[in-house]
């Protein structure tokens, strides 16, 4: 099986999904004794060409163009369409990014094909893939497989595969070549301009180690030092449910779910959060989880490594206070 | 400015689900507008009463969607489009979108409208197929609309915080973000005018757009518990002392 990785970098900077979607490709295409081969696509982005390299596989493409600098969906759908159709790979994989989530399922139609989108995993059975997706919001999962010929597309949500398991090239460095793509101005119909953060304060969640965060349970906005005490004493940023930020108390970009951000830290600390799927969703992939309800009912438990039934009132204190005792013993 | 706004009816959120093969048991449970196509519809109107024009509220499924769609009516939409399909849950992204945009191509709209994704299939998709069917361009994510001089600034979301505006011609498909504003209730005026709105029924057979499957979904089922919980019991201080014992020694996160 031939398959191509299209990973996913803005302003030269990757989007790390694109490594958790690059081991679950090199994962298949050892089980396929398949081929693998990742795109980078933009301008100017030749290093980071050289960064994949490094990585097993068996060849790098370099798609540049002045018309790639800054993502359209016009853009990349008719410049991925040209890659596709003259590497011919079997299986196109992506990380579910909200980028790719732009534009995938347009790529795949156009070649007449449809997408696999938001895989949480795959088996691979006599040869044959099936992807597992999530189904009513995670309440039940589904075995879906690709109908008709390839070339077929699939996404993988982010926190289903590990990053830090992509294996390295094994004697130096894979090939780079660098595709031409014929792209008109006219083709894009779309105009990109600035980018921004909304908030002063702008936190990448998915770069913190540790996440204490707090839900429906923290009940009023007075509540919230208490929890960003307990952060502090333990190394975390503070992170939020939904409800906590449409009601304002914290601003959005502290939210974790599917409506916010993705993360998958060492340590995720759920307080006061009920576990509805939305949420989970968003932290799932963490390494550890520890949760603190009320209600020992609560779906959090499911996910949960750690469980303390009680009052997130009583407990985040007692908390922070053995933290801070570790610390200075 | 005329709208049209693609609306699902999905399982509600509270119905216990009983799985029956690659799909589940319809009956006995309660179903309801999907709610980020509710995100949607709010914006159309928010659109209608600043640009004036008309929204048309567009569902597929079998005939119990039409109470979905009399919703959409009670809030503020025009009339309504049922493609009729009893076998809808069966149809892959692609194929719902070549029916959906079968609809759309009779109609005279210069934005058609979706939710983010819907809460049973969570495909995704709808939006950016019908784009690419209809080849009109598109944006997803949306967090805001202006609308000045026959095109659209737009703000979209992105991840870890940021955001972007972008520029975008008119006629055009945007998906919304889920949050974007704040959804109204329908009025018991809007509930009696609604009556008297037009529901147009097509058979999906007879727009003429099926294709060939591109996925199948060959079973759903309930996802295995992947990790064993380990309850911590105590006063909160001696639940807390074994917490961090556990998080340094044992789990090595500390």
């Amino acid at each position: 099986m031939k398959i191509l990785v299209v990973t996913e970098q803005r302003q030269a900077k990757w989007n790390k999904a694109s490594f958790e979607t690059l081991a679950a490709a090199q994962q298949i295409a050892a089980e396929t004794k398949g081929t693998l081969a990742a795109a980078v696509i933009g301008k100017g982005v030749a290093a980071l060409a050289d960064e994949l390299a490094g990585k097993k596989l068996d060849e790098v493409l370099l798609v540049e163009h002045d018309l790639l600098d800054a993502y359209t969906a016009d853009g990349f759908t008719q410049a991925l369409a040209q890659v596709i159709t003259s590497a011919k790979p079997d299986l196109v994989l992506f990380p579910h990014t909200y980028q790719v989530r732009d534009f995938a399922p347009q790529l795949a139609a156009s070649l007449n094909r449809g997408m696999i989108g938001d895989c949480v995993g795959y088996r691979c059975e006599n040869g044959r893939l099936v992807f597992v997706r999530q189904m009513f919001q995670g309440k039940t999962a589904a075995d879906v497989t690709f109908q008709g010929a390839a070339p077929w597309f699939a996404s993988f949500q982010s926190g289903a595969f590990r990053a830090d398991l992509v294996a390295p090239h094994a004697s130096g460095k894979a090939s780079v070549s660098k595709p031409s793509v014929d792209l008109k101005p006219e083709q894009i119909r779309t105009r990109p301009l600035e980018l921004f953060r909304e908030a002063k304060q702008a936190v990448d969640l998915t770069q913190a180690p540790i996440i204490v965060a707090i839900g429906r349970g923290i009940k009023a906005p007075e509540n919230i030092p208490l929890a960003e005490k307990l952060a502090k004493a333990i190394g975390g940023e503070i992170a939020a449910s939904r409800p906590i930020c449409d009601e304002g108390w914290l601003p959005m970009d502290r939210q974790i779910g599917s409506s916010g951000q993705t993360v998958a830290p060492k340590l995720y600390l759920a307080l006061g959060i009920s576990g509805a799927i939305q949420h989970v969703v968003g932290m799932k992939g963490s390494r550890t989880v520890v949760a603190v309800n009320k209600d020992q009912n609560a779906p959090i438990f499911e996910i949960a490594d750690y469980a303390i039934v009680g009052d997130i009132f009583e407990i985040m204190p007692a908390l922070t206070e053995q933290l801070e005792k570790a610390k200075s013993s | 400015m005329n709208i049209i706004v693609c609306i699902k009816q999905v399982p509600a959120k509270d119905a216990p689900l009983q799985i029956a093969g690659n799909w589940i048991r319809e009956a006995d449970i309660g179903f309801e507008m999907n709610e980020p196509d509710s995100f949607a519809l709010e914006e159309a109107l928010r659109l209608k009463e600043k640009h004036g024009g008309e929204v048309v509220a567009l569902s597929m499924g079998p005939d119990r969607v039409k109470q979905t769609i009399k919703e959409a009516l009670a809030k503020g939409a025009d009339r309504g489009i049922h493609v009729a399909d009893d076998k809808f849950f069966a149809l892959d992204p692609l194929g719902s979108a070549r029916a959906l945009a079968a609809a759309i191509q009779k109609e005279k709209a210069d934005l058609v409208l979706t939710g983010l994704q819907s809460d049973d299939h969570g495909f995704g998709q709808t939006g950016v197929l019908l784009a690419g069917l209809l080849n009109l361009p598109h944006a997803t994510i949306i967090m805001q609309i202006d609308v000045q001089d026959g095109k659209m600034k737009l703000k979209r979301e992105l991840e870890a915080g940021w955001f972007q505006w972008m520029e975008c011609p008119l006629p055009a498909v945007l998906s919304i973000q889920s949050g974007i504003n704040k959804v109204r209730y329908a009025t018991l005026k809007g509930i009696m005018a609604a009556k008297k709105k037009e529901i147009a029924v097509i058979s999906r057979d007879s727009l003429g757009a099926s294709g060939k499957p591109t996925q199948l979904i060959e079973r759903i089922y309930v996802p295995q518990k992947a990790k064993k919980t380990e309850f911590l019991t105590g006063t909160p201080k001696e639940a807390a002392a074994k917490l961090v014992e556990k998080l340094k020694f044992e789990a090595r996160v500390l």
